[in-house]
């Protein structure tokens, strides 16, 4: 296949691409070669990804080949075939798996987690694992002890995190899906930075079984895509029940990409739109709120009425985060102690020999700064004496999050936010700076808290150039509340834009500047 | 240097001791608490994994329903609270046998709460233990030592870790502080300890053999001046894994903290454990500066939610409680309230009951494995299951000698061939050559040798004075080899008298 073709090939969408696969006008394999050449002229510049399995992706995807050309396909899922990236916080067996650690250096699992047994089974070939903030610790993928992932809108600047690897690739036509984690906002924020559509669905509603646990009351995995039909698409394909995770919810995934299809339509009446007076104003980048309310009034102009709601209790969501979130990490995080797997670092000569030391010796060699910070955090807030003060405390403000956002559902169907306070910023901008850091994450952390599903889509560039996101969340249990209006203004976003605003990405990488914006 | 002792009975007439015990109780689930990983003992070191209890990064426990029925069926037995709403809880520190370096328990809101446990001592003096809670969590692996002189991890080369038994089901049953035990707290330790055995295999729930691990106590301790209210500063045995190490730990320790307390001393809140060699305890970490264990309810799990109608339906398949059961047996066997004590003391009552069921007689059963039996036991300082000899070799013996192939003698001899692995009754029998002479032509031959070998005696037997037979049947075991029944030779003399 030509150059030129693949170009054309890989920026299709993931359900454009499952079309063509079902016409047999391309295969499995032409698709993911066609990724790995883009994978292999773009890896230079972004670094997206820690691993590529290159001999599985194609041998996973002759084997649908085989099985398409046989007519044995049937009952597949809609996306069967189309290759995917996946953040390298998901176990993958035989594929080494990192969570970006040097702890974690080498280890290759002897199982698959339950939505990569999913994507096999679907017949979804897996190009890689993609790069993010060490064990899902940041919001920039500069804390990956691999090195960090650039942004393909601007290599100086960082993807957001901590799943800028999925992000990016997905962003870069590396991949047309990827899988991240999104603890506090490690999918949705990286979208927001990169222009890509990434979800949270509801706690729950995806199996964390083989997501490295990073907080596990917190942890969703969710789709990364380039628009939300193929969220929707790639949702219900990892989405459902699984006996072996007990915090997962029995029951089916509920029609989300019939709610993206139905939202296509443009028609929002009858939706009630609540936008959430705690997470706008003062804090956000002015681009960012003026891209904001003009995609709330196109909304608006498809018939959704639009509200205020009030969240009193989001204004300590960050901080109750910070509590419960490394908490959870200190204990998570405990199993890396050089016994099992994994790095082992053994006390130096003069240092007694013994079992102990050398856990330490292994975790302070094993372990970023970042993890490090939040492993202590967690211990002090567990501490006995502290317990109540700090975890306690915060178990209650979580509490009333899911008051105000039970609260604020009688008011609307679906509420409204900026994704990220900001756009993509420089690297090192932030580094220093752990409080500032985190605040990239304070419109994302709300839903995390409560278990609620919720989404970032692309709204458009600001004055800077880069992409702003626009972000959805549902009530608990029903995604397609917000899969419909996210759909219906991507459609009216594009009409606006004049397509989707990866049309302006400059994509040195394809070779092809020509790739101008209208 | 050995630790300074106070003579045990001037102890506990000056001291108070108030004791309680952690139990550990093995649960016999087809598989693991939080995986379908299966656990056998004796299997090779780390062959019985998986992802789960191997806490591999990703893995997610799910609980296994099956241990929270055992936990309510116990919880049921010792009349505890069995609470609608439990949580799991994470117990954390490091450590090389724990594959999370968390252990997965119940804090604040166990299964099992508030609960007793009435036993009785070995006189049949009734004590009634009160349960503070019997909760569900999940055991470690078990590290080796190697390369030191006595297994300890002190002075070892090096250890190896066997993850085998990591995540296998336990359920910690602690008592509260047990009070008014006074001089008998040891044999109260000891009674309470094998009624739990008893009832934890009644409810098939654990297999409850201590030399197995099935069952560990931590062993708690504290002394106050006779007449005070207050609690004193306890110390804490952990792991002891025998009776016999349970009743000596207590002993030990009231000596011991008598001796200290009596010369104005302070007890170390400390955690000790048990020397089987040297039977005594040893000092190990002190308490205050042990692990803050940052309990948290554990995220990766949800409460457990237990209904009424479901603890029904476990009521309903609850078996007979060891207190009724043995109330039921006494009264078939026609044992007296002594003789019953005596088989339950010494261990033997499922070994008699056994052997009633394989067909002897409750006397005859209860007759072997009180008496040669635990005297072999006893020279061996092994337990009755312990021994080569199994309920069905002793109720075959029983049938020999009830059918007048062996007589008793020739029956402890099988016994003991049987004892000393010579095999079945039936083996033991036909390599010596074990049978009763009941050939009347042979014992006639050997009556009529021994009569005329002692005359007087003969003459005595005729004139009707019978009290020398004695000499003549000794005379006719002598010369059969012992192979002759006593009473048939008695029979026959008589007869010859007679005649």
């Amino acid at each position: 296949m030509s150059a030129a073709n693949e170009n054309e090939l890989v920026k299709l969408n993931a359900a454009q691409m499952a079309e063509k696969i079902r016409n047999k006008e391309v295969s499995s394999r032409e698709l993911v070669d066609a990724e790995l050449d883009v994978i292999n002229a773009a890896e230079p510049e972004l670094h997206a990804f820690l691993h590529v399995s290159a001999d599985e992706a194609r041998a996973q995807a002759d084997e649908f080949d085989k099985k398409n050309a046989a007519g044995e396909t049937e009952g597949l899922p809609e996306l069967a075939g189309v290759p995917i990236a996946i953040k390298d916080m998901i176990v993958t067996k035989g594929i080494p798996t990192t969570a970006a650690s040097k702890i974690l250096e080498g280890w290759v699992p002897p199982y698959d987690a339950t939505v990569i047994k999913k994507l096999k089974a679907a017949g979804m070939p897996l190009l890689g694992k993609t790069n993010l903030d060490e064990f899902a610790q940041g919001s920039s993928t500069e804390h990956s002890a691999f090195g960090p992932t650039h942004n393909p809108w601007d290599t100086e600047r960082v993807p957001g995190g901590s799943g800028g690897g999925s992000a990016s690739a997905v962003a870069a036509f590396e991949a047309p899906l990827a899988l991240g984690t999104d603890t506090g906002g490690s999918i949705r924020q990286p979208g927001s930075l990169t222009g890509t559509v990434g979800v949270k669905p509801t706690y729950g509603g995806v199996s964390r079984f083989g997501a490295i646990a990073m907080a596990s009351s917190l942890d969703q995995i969710g789709p990364v895509s380039r628009n939300v039909l193929d969220s929707a698409l790639l949702q219900e394909v990892i989405g459902g029940h699984d006996v072996r995770d007990s915090t997962s919810i029995p029951m089916d995934v509920p029609p989300i990409a019939k709610a993206a299809r139905e939202g296509y339509k443009r028609d929002l009446k009858g939706v009630r739109v609540g936008l959430v007076k705690q997470l706008s104003g003062d804090g956000y980048q002015p681009g960012v709120e003026a891209r904001f309310n003009e995609a709330v009034k196109l909304l608006q102009d498809m018939g959704a009425e639009v509200v205020e709601v009030d969240c009193p209790h989001f204004d300590y969501a960050l901080a109750a985060y910070y509590i419960i979130m490394p908490s959870e990490v200190s204990s998570n995080l405990a199993r890396y102690d050089g016994m099992r797997y994994g790095l082992r670092v053994m006390p130096p000569e003069g240092v007694p020999q013994t079992a102990a030391n050398m856990m330490a010796y292994t975790r302070e060699a094993g372990f970023g700064d970042e993890v490090k910070r939040r492993i202590i955090l967690g211990i002090y807030a567990l501490s006995a004496g502290y317990y109540d003060a700090w975890y306690g405390s915060a178990q209650k403000v979580r509490t009333l999050i899911i008051d105000d956002f039970n609260k604020a559902f009688e008011k609307a169907d679906v509420l409204v936010a900026p994704t990220s306070p900001t756009t993509a910023f420089k690297f090192g901008e932030k580094m220093n700076d752990p409080l500032t850091m985190y605040m990239s994450d304070v419109a994302t952390i709300p839903a995390n808290m409560a278990g609620t599903p919720a989404m970032s889509i692309p709204a458009g560039l600001s004055d800077d150039g880069l992409p702003v996101g626009f972000q959805f969340m549902a009530p608990q249990k029903h995604d397609e509340q917000m899969y419909k209006p996210a759909a219906a203004l991507e459609a009216a976003l594009e009409e606006q834009w004049g397509g989707p605003i990866w049309q302006s990405l400059k994509t040195p990488w394809l070779g092809d500047n020509a790739n101008a914006a209208k | 240097m050995p630790e300074k002792l106070m003579k045990y009975s001037d102890a506990v007439k000056e001291f108070d001791p108030v004791f309680g015990l952690e139990t550990h109780v093995e649960l016999c689930t087809q598989t693991k608490l939080f995986c379908p990983a299966h656990e056998e003992f004796g299997a090779e070191p780390n062959t019985e994994l998986t992802p789960v209890s191997l806490g591999l990064p990703g893995s997610l426990p799910v609980v296994n329903k099956t241990a929270v029925d055992f936990a309510i069926k116990l919880g049921l037995a010792l009349h505890c609270q069995i609470n609608e709403w439990s949580q799991f809880a994470r117990k954390n520190y490091f450590y090389p046998d724990m594959p999370r370096d968390y252990q997965i328990s119940q804090f604040d809101k166990p299964t099992n709460g508030n609960g007793y446990l009435d036993i009785e001592l070995d006189d049949g003096t009734p004590f009634r233990v009160p349960i503070e809670r019997a909760h569900i969590e999940d055991d470690a692996g078990k590290n080796t030592h190697v390369g030191g002189a006595d297994g300890r991890i002190e002075g070892a080369d090096h250890s190896l870790v066997d993850y085998n038994r990591a995540g296998v089901p336990l359920i910690e049953i602690v008592t509260k502080p047990v009070e008014g035990g006074g001089d008998r707290v040891p044999e109260i330790a000891d009674a309470y300890m094998r009624a739990i055995r008893d009832i934890v295999r009644a409810l098939g729930i654990s297999h409850g053999r201590m030399e197995q691990g099935n069952m560990r106590a931590d062993v708690n301790i504290s002394l106050r001046k006779k007449g005070e209210t207050k609690l004193g500063t306890r110390s804490e045995t952990k792991n002891v894994n025998t009776f016999r190490g349970i009743k000596k730990t207590l002993q030990y320790e009231i000596r011991r903290q008598a001796a200290i307390l009596d010369e104005g001393g302070e007890i170390l809140q400390e955690t000790r454990h048990w020397d089987e060699a040297t039977q005594t305890t040893a000092g190990g970490r002190v308490k205050s500066d042990a692990n803050d264990y940052r309990y948290f309810p554990d995220p990766d799990l949800v409460m457990l939610h237990i209904t009424q109608d479901h603890i029904d339906e476990i009521a309903k398949t609850m078996p007979e409680m060891p207190r009724e059961h043995r109330a039921r047996l006494q009264k078939e066997w026609k044992l007296s309230d002594l003789e019953m004590r005596d088989i339950i003391n010494a261990d033997a009552l499922d070994l008699v009951e056994e052997t009633v069921k394989d067909g002897a007689t409750a006397a005859g059963a209860r007759k072997w494995w009180l008496g040669e039996i635990s005297r072999v036991a006893n020279e061996r300082s092994l337990s009755l299951e312990e021994l080569p000899i199994t309920p069905a070799d002793v109720a075959e013996v029983e049938k020999l000698v009830a059918d007048g192939k062996l007589n008793d003698k020739l029956a402890k001899q099988t016994v003991t061939g049987v004892l000393a692995g010579e095999g079945t009754p039936d083996e033991v029998v036909k390599k010596h050559g074990y049978q009763v002479v009941s050939d009347d032509g042979a014992l006639d031959k050997a009556i009529d040798e021994a009569l005329a070998a002692n005359p007087d005696v003969a003459e005595k037997l005729k004139s009707g004075n019978m009290k020398p037979m004695g000499a003549i049947i000794g005379a006719v075991m002598r010369a059969t080899h012992g192979q002759a029944d006593a009473k048939a030779v008695s029979a026959l003399v008589i007869k010859k008298m007679k005649g």
